[in-house]
């Protein structure tokens, strides 16, 4: 069965078809009650203004909604990316350490009074884009200090730089404000929240620069899998295709921790569950991965604001929780093979 | 098309250089470049596709000095085949083939339907066609093998470059490689680098050998004149015997094992 456009067009729109049912479940759920009919009224603009249905579906929710569906896609198309890269199917930025040199990049910001406005939102992504680099840096430099990029040691020098990362974030704010650890520490298992409208948009911006750098490689990725020096001498300029889904991954997993903290595991899942469904073709998993991301991080949301109503759960503990095992099951099935 | 290296110098990471090299690869040829471990064989297939650049020299294929093309134009015109396929690739043979056309249209996202007409042709002449559906992971090392002389063809080259092709390969799928190439090269004109541990296949299959010694040639020519005892003794320092096989009038190596 042959990748081709009909068919990655088919796939889109099913994947499309329930990103759009989901988010209308996620629009009707919540702690408050607000019915079908108030939920259409308030999207089509014919509640009246301040009315509780328009300010909980407008102003609370989709917002919400949105913010998920971004960083679900954009967290599992960097996993994809992470995984082609290094030819690992449990490669993804959570485990690679890169979420958490990301969020220790956006504590230190913070640490600078970069707050939610949208120029600071802008500043709190560089901050976290930094720091992105320089964990996923540090865990390439360490994990090729032998020949070939071996699993056990990628893995290794992700867990170990993540934990780095952790407690370095620990030490800042103890050292700094100890009094606001228990809100970071909180914010480090990942939240989402309903982001104002600016921000949003530059979230979105953000997203679509990391997916277009990863998708543009997608194909040569695909010859890349046959291995480096096989791919040069087919003609793909390898320096350039690391380079560029190195960087993309690193953002799309930046701005996520910008605006909603290190969320893990969505890069694991959603790519596994796509790999099986429809084949190892970076082509076709790239564009997927970013719906069906964020269908899946949108439906743990709705989960982590639902479960424990009216209190909340943070949606990186449910991500977690659906993870560690799969991971688990990851590890047992596939660690000796390559992608 | 011709290959010619005037006097070109390549470095590999362990001290390692190749010196005084000048050869070429004639159109329509098969040179089979044979030699001991660390000859510089492997170096050689590195220089000639540009993942290694020599120090001095010029390497040109027909005519054009390689430093000047696009590693497309290079990609489309020389296709290696690889001692060994990935393991665990879960593309299937049709995939596989079809990533042989990525030089010809690198920036098109989906391959075109000429190019998968082009990557059908590739499998039939490697005997793969009802395979094309089959993950590459699961086939046998001989069809595997098979699937990636089927991408390489899928480049269309003029130059086919072979590590080892035979090295995995159980008795009858050398006999069958070793057909396959010979029928490539008499069909399609395609000239063939073969780089292989196997004396006696090479000296059945190629018109030139090139004996690498230390990254320098000790000889270049016919079977008959490469495949010579005391050079051979020399080179690779254990002792062997070329018997002229007196059915097909092609030399044999015997090594002389250890008695018991």
């Amino acid at each position: 069965m042959v990748p081709t456009a009909a068919r990655l067009a088919l796939v889109l729109a099913g994947l499309a078809a329930a990103l759009l049912a989901v988010a209308m479940l996620a629009l009707l759920l919540g702690s408050a009650p607000v019915s079908a009919t108030a939920v259409l009224r308030a999207l089509t603009g014919r509640a009246e203004s301040g009315s509780i249905e328009s300010v909980v579906a407008l102003n609370l929710r989709l917002p919400r909604i949105i913010a998920a569906v971004l960083a679900g896609g954009s967290l599992a198309v960097a996993g994809v990316g992470f995984q082609a890269l290094t030819r690992n199917p449990l490669a993804e930025p959570a485990v690679l350490g890169v979420s958490g040199g990301a969020a220790f990049g956006v504590v230190t910001g913070q640490i600078f009074g970069l707050g939610p406005t949208i120029l600071a939102a802008l500043g709190l992504a560089a901050f976290a884009f930094a720091g992105a680099l320089l964990a996923a840096g540090a865990v390439f430099a360490i994990a090729s200090a032998g020949s070939a990029l071996s699993i056990q040691t990628l893995l290794l020098a992700g867990v170990i730089v993540g934990i780095f990362f952790s407690s370095a974030i620990t030490v800042l704010i103890s050292v700094l404000d100890f009094n606001r650890l228990g809100g970071v520490i909180h914010w480090l298992f990942g939240n989402l929240a309903p982001v104002p409208p600016g921000p949003l948009l530059l979230f979105a911006l953000l997203t679509a620069t990391g997916f277009w750098l990863v998708l543009g490689q997608a194909r040569a990725l695909n010859l890349f899998m046959l291995g480096e020096e096989t791919a040069r001498q087919m003609g793909v300029d390898a320096e350039r295709l690391k380079r560029r889904i190195f960087i993309g991954a690193a953002l799309l997993t930046a701005t996520v921790v910008a605006f909603a903290g290190p969320i893990g595991f969505v890069g694991l899942i959603v790519p596994h569950l796509l790999r099986g469904w429809l084949g190892q073709d970076n082509r076709l998993l790239i564009p997927t991965a970013l719906l069906g991301g964020g269908i899946f991080l949108l439906a743990a949301d709705t989960v982590a604001r639902n479960i424990v109503a009216p209190a909340e759960l943070s949606v990186g503990v449910i991500t977690a929780f659906c993870g560690a095992p799969f991971f688990v099951y990851l590890l047992r099935t596939r660690a000796r093979s390559l992608l | 098309m011709e290959f010619a290296y005037g006097g070109a110098e390549g470095r590999r990471p362990r001290s390692f250089s190749m010196a005084g090299l000048s050869l070429a690869v004639a159109r329509g040829e098969i040179l089979g470049v044979i030699g001991p471990n660390s000859a510089g064989k492997t170096t050689l297939i590195r220089l000639v596709t540009r993942v290694l650049t020599p120090r001095a020299g010029d390497i040109l294929l027909s005519g054009r000095p390689l430093g000047r093309m696009s590693a497309w134009e290079l990609a489309r015109e020389v296709a290696v085949v690889p001692q060994e396929a990935p393991p665990a690739l879960r593309f299937t043979v049709e995939q596989l083939a079809l990533m042989g056309r990525y030089p010809h249209a690198p920036a098109r996202f989906f391959e075109s339907a000429a190019d998968r007409a082009v990557a059908e042709v590739a499998m039939a002449a490697t005997g793969v066609l009802e395979l094309a559906s089959v993950p590459v992971e699961i086939l046998s090392g001989g069809e595997r093998q098979r699937a990636m002389l089927a991408r390489a063809l899928a480049q269309e080259p003029d130059l086919l470059v072979l590590d080892e092709p035979t090295a995995h390969l159980d008795l009858r799928y050398q006999v069958a490689c070793a057909a396959l190439l010979e029928r490539l090269n008499r069909e399609r004109g395609t000239s063939i680098l073969l780089v292989s541990h196997d004396l006696n296949l090479a000296a059945q299959l190629c018109d030139r050998l090139l004996l690498l010694a230390e990254g320098r040639i000790a000889r270049l020519g016919p079977p008959a004149e490469v495949l010579d005892e005391e050079l051979l003794r020399a080179v690779y320092g254990c002792e062997v015997s070329v018997d002229i096989n007196a059915a097909h009038g092609r030399r044999s190596v015997q090594v002389a094992w250890p008695r018991r």
